[in-house]
């Protein structure tokens, strides 16, 4: 029995049938991805599985727990964590309080403890800032803890949401497309990135991704959607060299 | 590593001692200059209202700056504040003799009453969105005026007595008092305001918000205002913190109206104290004074309250004066033309906010 | 019966004087996206100017009318071009507050010219009240001009919008405008336009507003504007027939409210009808939904 398990999963908007009979298996410590042309319904696939959308069928497991339906946070607080495809930061907080916030849920006192600033706050704080510092140094940003967020350059952005998601302490990552954007060799460093990540903290890593070299470097199974249905499942290179696959990404 | 974390914690440190200095060193200029006679009459009055502003300005500070909501109904919650304390203050004259004892419960009552309020009116309000919860917040600050203005309190031997249509059908004993008389307000609350006492309130406003925002709390806040959506996929309880930012801040504004209704013999609701202009003139002192930015909204209240005062020479002017000034600085500060301008000559605005006027969305 | 006959006809008459404000309110939100808190005031000033002109002067009303809205119309577009072009693309709340400073201007200038007196308004309308039911309900002239105004206008702006260029110019910046840009539209001439057509309402209502409830002040504007604003919002805002079916209701509810339940809890009551419809359907009666994408 894997970490994730989908079976039958299948939202509609209106008349339109997004995703349709969705079903992945995904082991413990796997990089897992998840491929397929424009408007096949990857995002969707990443809404359903962290309640942005609710499904109108089928189900998710998650390490044993029915997670299907649940609220947004709810499923945060059940291990899945998150990217986003149009990178959604904390702005105008640092890059230090950003992953900060990602801790919030880990590291607790209460509100009052915090205007009194009671001892709990100086020893919480503290833990909270190193552990922070810690995850920023994993991707590099050490050096810019005190910067606003915005200000920092995109890819340093990609990498600071990838360590807010983990701060959040996940079973399972979801990562939105991590290298739009990103010339190769920022791709080649975040692929080395998103392995060290997953050998660090043996995390099982779901990724949506356009890049095949990212793709087919990194990951070890794959699913193709296509106009939200699957096309293809499987080891990595069996997957790509599927006829199937080629003709839904370079036409007839 | 250390040592960076120490000074991103010492930055903020010393910013927030600054404030807290700024308040400390104006209270004793102010007092060194009225025991020199050196203030006039008319200044004397000002300063508890003035005290009352920067309370007023600096929490809603926390509901459009922290939060990221607009609010214009503000004077609303202040209006809770000053009538449920100036109720509680007349019925315990006798039961609580001491004026001190009974002013600090005065703003307990104030507070929690505010508070209260915030609550309800935060749980149907913080479901709507941008311009749309602005204008509900409007509508319930006018809600409370109105209500206020209908309520006729009386109290006699034989307990209270409460009516919304006049002071006779209260059918009060001989011996009875009226509390609440409708539009005619409450009269006779203890005037225990003082321009100390407003310092006070205003430290202990600006020790809750500022460490508020510098905590775990603050920071979930604000990171509902910065991605509402990025914030609920790390677990962040939007509605919990939604509404616990926009109770403080009402609580806070209700502790204004203490000060506000404790410093009048009179205390009637009219749209000129507790309307929507008031709400609209304190959220130019946030804006003015640059949203987010809590020492700059203390310098716009006390400089706003100020300039149509110092412009009293011009008579009918100042006000026009006052609403040209609102514009041109809006325009100087806000525009993208006005923007280039400032950088080009690196100019340091008297409100010089670190993030002007950013979109609080 | 003909009691509550009548207050439903004075209602549909002020929702009538609501709703033309409510049409400027509207059309300037869906253009510029903004709330222009000075609109209330515009209302003022055109009144002011009908006085001064048909009171003042001795002009006929008609005249009158016709300077006011013209007046009206130029001051619309040189609030806009001085006090929020250069906001443009500004943050929201900037360009707020900077409208509250016009809406603060605009008052100080009255009273400085006016002075903080109440000035009677000699109604501008001569048409006899119509006396129905044999005496038993009688309808003011004021009450069918105003009513009978307000429809011209929801017709003619709605063919506008719908037939004219420049009115389909409108929709287009309204739905976006940088598209419209890129697709030839004069985006500031359009929005220029909008301010005009939103202030010579602003003046018409002000005529309207001022011949059936008699008194100028320099504050005349600020509470119905208010109104109109909350109208504009509960039938959706940027939607014109929201604007229409909002200020009716919202003048409807007032009335009876006032009527009815208590005249001094008339406007809480507006307030709360608001409130009610904003928590059913959070972007107004007529309102569109808009989802943030994930």
């Amino acid at each position: 029995m894997g970490l994730l398990e989908v079976k039958d999963l299948g939202i509609s908007f209106g008349g339109l049938r997004a995703v349709d009979d969705f079903h992945m298996t995904i082991e413990q410590g796997q990089l897992y991805g998840l491929i397929g042309p424009n408007g096949a319904g990857k995002t969707t696939v990443f809404n359903l599985l962290t309640g942005v959308y609710k499904p109108t069928d089928g189900y998710i497991l998650l390490d044993g727990e029915n997670i299907t339906g649940k609220k947004t946070i709810e499923i945060n607080q059940h291990g899945v964590a998150r990217t986003f495809q149009n990178i959604r930061l904390f702005g105008e907080l640092t890059v230090l309080d950003n992953v900060k916030v990602g801790l919030h849920n880990h590291h607790k006192y209460s509100t009052l403890a915090g205007i009194l600033r009671l001892p709990k706050y100086y020893k919480v704080e503290k833990e909270m800032d190193a552990i922070a510092m810690d995850l920023l140094k994993v991707f590099e940003l050490d050096g810019e803890a005190d910067y606003k967020a915005s200000n920092l350059p995109y890819g340093k952005q990609r990498k600071l949401e990838i360590a807010r998601a983990l701060a959040t302490d996940p079973k399972l990552l979801l990562l939105d497309e991590p290298a739009a954007g990103m010339n190769p060799n920022e791709t080649q460093e975040l692929m080395n990135t998103i392995r060290f990540v997953r050998d660090k903290f043996q995390m099982t890593i779901l990724l949506i991704e356009h890049d095949m070299r990212l793709v087919s470097g990194i990951c070890e199974e794959l699913t193709v959607l296509n106009f939200g249905q699957i096309l293809a499942q499987g080891e990595t290179s069996a997957v790509l060299n599927d006829p199937k696959v080629i003709t839904a990404y370079l036409g007839e | 590593m250390r040592q960076m974390k120490t000074r991103v914690w010492s930055k903020n440190t010393r910013s927030n001692l600054i404030t807290y200095g700024i308040v400390i060193a104006a209270y004793l200029v102010v007092e060194v200059m009225m025991r020199a006679g050196m203030i006039s009459s008319l200044l004397k009055g000002l300063l508890v209202p003035l005290c009352m502003y920067v309370i007023l300005a600096v929490s809603l500070n926390l509901t459009v700056g922290i939060l990221g909501e607009l609010s214009l109904g503000h004077a609303g919650f202040m209006c809770v504040g000053a009538f449920s304390s100036a109720v509680f203050s007349k019925c315990m004259l006798e039961a609580v003799p001491a004026g001190g004892v009974r002013f600090f419960l005065a703003i307990l009552v104030g507070a929690a009453f505010a508070a209260l309020f915030g609550i309800l009116v935060g749980i149907p309000v913080l479901r709507l969105k941008g311009d749309y919860l602005a204008i509900v917040t409007l509508a319930f600050g006018e809600i409370i005026k109105n209500i206020v203005n209908v309520i006729f309190l009386g109290r006699d031997s034989r307990g209270f007595h409460i009516s919304t249509k006049d002071a006779f059908s209260l059918n009060l004993e001989a011996d009875g008092e009226m509390i609440i008389n409708g539009p005619q307000g409450i009269t006779g609350t203890p005037q225990n305001s003082s321009f100390f006492i407003g310092i006070i309130l205003i430290l202990i406003t600006l020790f809750i918000v500022i460490n508020l925002v510098n905590s775990r709390t603050g920071r979930a806040i604000m990171a509902i205002r910065d991605n509402r959506i990025a914030a609920e996929s790390v677990g962040i309880n939007i509605t919990k913190y939604k509404l616990l930012a926009f109770t403080v801040s009402a609580s806070l504004a209700g502790v204004a109206g203490v000060l506000y209704a404790h410093n009048l013999s009179t205390l009637a609701a009219t749209p000129k104290n507790f309307g929507y202009n008031m709400s609209i003139m304190i959220l130019v002192f946030v804006v003015l004074g640059g949203i987010g930015n809590i020492r700059g909204s203390i310098i716009a209240a006390v400089v706003l309250t100020l300039l149509p005062e110092m412009l009293r020479s011009l008579n009918d002017y100042r006000m026009l004066i006052y609403a040209v000034v609102l514009i041109v600085t809006m325009i100087f500060t806000s525009s993208p033309g006005g923007r280039a301008f400032r950088e080009r000559y690196s100019l340091k605005l008297l409100f010089g906010g670190k993030n002007q006027a950013k979109e609080g969305e | 019966m003909m009691g509550f006959i009548s207050y439903l006809v004075n209602g549909i008459s002020l929702g009538s004087v609501y709703a033309i404000i409510a049409l400027g309110y509207t059309m300037v939100y869906g253009i510029a996206k903004m709330l222009n808190f000075a609109h209330g005031d515009v209302i003022m000033i055109g009144g002011f100017v009908v006085f001064t002109t048909v009171s003042g002067m001795g002009l006929p009303p008609m005249i009158g009318i016709l300077i006011s809205v013209v007046a009206c119309t130029v001051l619309g577009v040189v609030i806009e071009r001085i006090a929020y072009k250069p906001l443009r693309g500004a943050s929201k709340l900037a360009v707020l507050i900077t409208a509250i400073g016009v809406s603060y201007f605009l008052q100080n200038v009255a009273l400085l010219i006016y002075g903080a007196n109440t000035k009677s308004f000699t109604s501008v309308v001569t048409i006899p009240p119509l006396s129905l039911a044999g005496g038993s309900l009688i309808i003011s002239g004021e009450t069918m001009v105003t009513i009978t105004a307000c429809i011209v206008i929801m017709i003619v702006l709605t063919s506008f919008i719908k037939y004219s260029k420049s009115g389909r110019a409108m929709l287009a910046v309204s739905e976006d405008s940088g598209a419209a840009q890129l697709m030839g539209v004069n985006v500031n001439a359009t929005i220029a336009l909008t301010f005009a057509i939103g202030s010579a309402l602003a003046a018409i209502a002000g005529v309207l507003l001022c011949s059936s409830y008699p008194s100028l002040t320099p504050y005349t504007g600020a509470m119905p504007g208010i109104k109109a604003f909350v109208a504009a919002v509960f039938g959706g805002i940027g939607s014109i027939p929201g604007a229409f079916i909002g200020g009716i209701l919202l003048g409807v509810i007032e009335i009876l409210g006032k009527a009815y339940i208590s005249s001094q809890l008339a406007d809480a009551i507006v307030f709360a009808v608001l409130i009610v419809v904003l928590l059913v359907k959070p972007t107004g009666l007529l309102g569109r939904q808009i989802q943030e994408k994930v």
